[in-house]
């Protein structure tokens, strides 16, 4: 559908529309800008082209505080308005964690964390066995996601496999418990990933990031954000 | 996690050509199966035909699966000792059209990862053909972390599975065509421990003995528990059914033969949990006041103990005597 809030600076009141979901205000804060960039200018995807199979995917591994990615999947056309104002009622097909059958444009259902990125896997093994060489896969996470053992798993089968049609950009808001020393980015480059580290914020930097190059190996970057639970 | 990676089935301890022979009587009642090697074959086969089908692994059972491997290395993937990658694999391989054939030990496949089960493939409109080997104890010299008696009652919280549980080799290569195509959710629960003959698959409830009108009532036996049933109520009017698909139970089926017999007594005798399929009589029977008895696997203790498994059916009253007693003090005979 056309819509006239497809522009960047149309995401606040996009988002605005969306209330009562304050236990995720930071996840929402910390994502927006990443998935901007992604939808505008990285992913090859469009609500024409939704089931198409050589279509990029974007899988949101971070479900909650989804109302980032609600709006921009309204700033590009794939939610209306209306679904935005409906949001997280019974019939709204929009929830507090998204569910793909119900949200156009969703590739996966998430919410229970750790779940993304092992889809992603197989995602771009299932592209990769029908020969599609050409669609992206990339997983939207957070750095306290990461505590899960589940992305671990994936994270070394991704290197060992050279899924280089594999990108997880995991949004770094400093929420992990117990921390990551050395840095995200150590996690993912000791199984073999090429990783970059950008700000979250920089448009510019986080586009450079996404598309630079990454030989034979699947792509981590890790997007800086305003730690939870400090004003941005 | 300890498991026979490499090592091919063990010896069936106590399942022998010949069987085990009831107390009373000379029929065989377990018969060795290796429904592994079947399963292998024929997965191998529809790789070579079938460009949907992948095959997902977390080492058990990989060594049997090389040659596949290398002449389908996109589709033969082993992920090591990872049970939650194998599952959200799979849910990303069905989101891009492939059916994935997931295969392990029962508690490493249905329970290690549950939530996976229920989300990466539930959850997200996903399935994938799931074939379990070890069964509830088909291998007890393990211990407790290789047995997984619960793994039907599990995948009952979830909705739409088809739940195949064979009692011979035949059946296996019978169901499996259908399995391997589609995009539903299977699960294939494969024993080393079955049944003297096939009996027909995919058609609900199948009629192995017939009771007589004022019969005494229905015995329901699934998979790998019919020839024990057939030997411990041979000497019983009742009417024996058979189906190696509990799920989706055949209720139709149920509610006729109990329409046809003297009483609303049925006895359901499963290999897995006892009372996995209570519900599922219940709904069969609601327009009829009836009973029922359970024979599985024990649920009121875990039964700490190695051995054969000879010795735990014995311990969970589902060998012939067992059985037998059971039915007898149930039918009031």
């Amino acid at each position: 559908m056309a819509t006239t809030l497809s522009r960047y600076a149309d995401l606040p009141a996009l988002i605005g529309l969306m209330t009562g979901d304050d236990k995720h205000q930071a996840a929402t804060e910390s994502t927006l800008d990443a998935l901007w960039v992604l939808y505008d200018s990285v992913l090859n995807i469009s609500p024409d082209r939704a089931d198409d199979p050589g279509r990029d995917r974007l899988l949101l591994s971070k479900g909650h505080g989804p109302a980032a990615y609600y709006a921009v999947l309204a700033a590009k056309g794939f939610l209306s308005v209306t679904d935005l104002r409906s949001w997280a009622t019974f019939a709204s097909p929009l929830g507090h964690h998204p569910d793909r059958v119900l949200v156009p444009g969703a590739e996966i259902s998430s919410g229970s964390l750790g779940h993304g990125l092992g889809l992603g896997v197989g995602t771009a093994l299932g592209l990769r066995a029908q020969g599609r060489r050409i669609p992206r896969v990339v997983v939207l996470l957070g750095d306290g996601e990461l505590d899960e053992g589940s992305n671990h798993e994936a994270i070394v089968t991704a290197g060992r496999l050279s899924l280089d049609n594999l990108t997880a950009v995991v949004v770094d808001n400093r929420s992990a418990s117990l921390g990551w020393p050395h840095g995200i980015a150590h996690r993912f480059e000791v199984e073999g990933w090429k990783t970059r580290t950008v700000s979250g914020r920089d448009h510019t930097a986080l586009h450079e990031a996404l598309t630079g190059p990454h030989a034979q190996r699947p792509l981590a970057v890790v997007a800086r954000a305003t730690p939870k639970g400090r004003a941005a | 996690m300890t498991s026979p990676a490499t090592a091919g089935p063990a010896p069936v301890a106590g399942a022998t050509a010949a069987g085990h022979r009831g107390r009373s009587g000379s029929r065989p009642a377990v018969v060795a199966q290796d429904m592994r090697k079947a399963f292998i074959t024929a997965v191998t086969s529809a790789l070579d035909t079938d460009p949907r089908v992948a095959v997902v692994l977390a080492d058990i059972s990989a060594d049997r699966f090389t040659t596949a491997a290398t002449r389908h290395p996109d589709r033969v993937l082993n992920v090591g000792i990872r049970e939650q990658l194998m599952i959200g694999l799979a849910g990303g391989l069905a989101l891009t059209g492939m059916r994935p054939v997931v295969h392990s030990y029962a508690p490493f496949l249905i329970e290690r990862p549950f939530e996976q089960l229920k989300l990466d493939l539930g959850h997200q409109g996903a399935g994938a053909l799931l074939a379990s080997v070890g069964a509830s104890y088909d291998s007890p010299e393990m211990g407790r972390t290789h047995m997984a008696p619960g793994d039907v009652a599990l995948l009952d919280t979830l909705p739409n599975w088809t739940v195949h549980v064979p009692g011979h080799v035949t059946e296996v290569n019978k169901l499996l065509p259908a399995a391997l195509v589609g995009d539903d959710p299977v699960y294939l629960r494969l024993t080393t421990r079955g049944n003297t003959a096939a009996r027909p698959v995919g058609q609900g409830l199948v009629t192995v003995r017939a009771g007589s009108p004022r019969c005494l009532g229905v015995v329901v036996a699934v998979g790998p528990m019919l020839d024990r049933v057939l030997a411990a109520t041979s000497e019983l009017d009742v009417t024996v059914l058979y189906t190696a698909t509990p799920r989706p139970f055949d209720r139709a089926g149920l509610n006729a033969a109990v329409a046809a017999a003297g009483q609303a007594d049925v006895v359901l005798v499963e290999p897995y949990l006892a009372a996995t399929s209570a519900h599922e009589v219940t709904a069969a029977l609601a327009d009829r006041r009836h009973r029922q008895l359970c024979l599985g696997v024990s649920r009121d203790s875990e039964l700490r103990a190695y051995g054969t498994p000879h010795e735990h059916d014995r311990a969970h009253g589902l060998d012939v005597d067992g059985i037998a007693a059971a039915a007898r003090e149930f039918f009031l005979v």
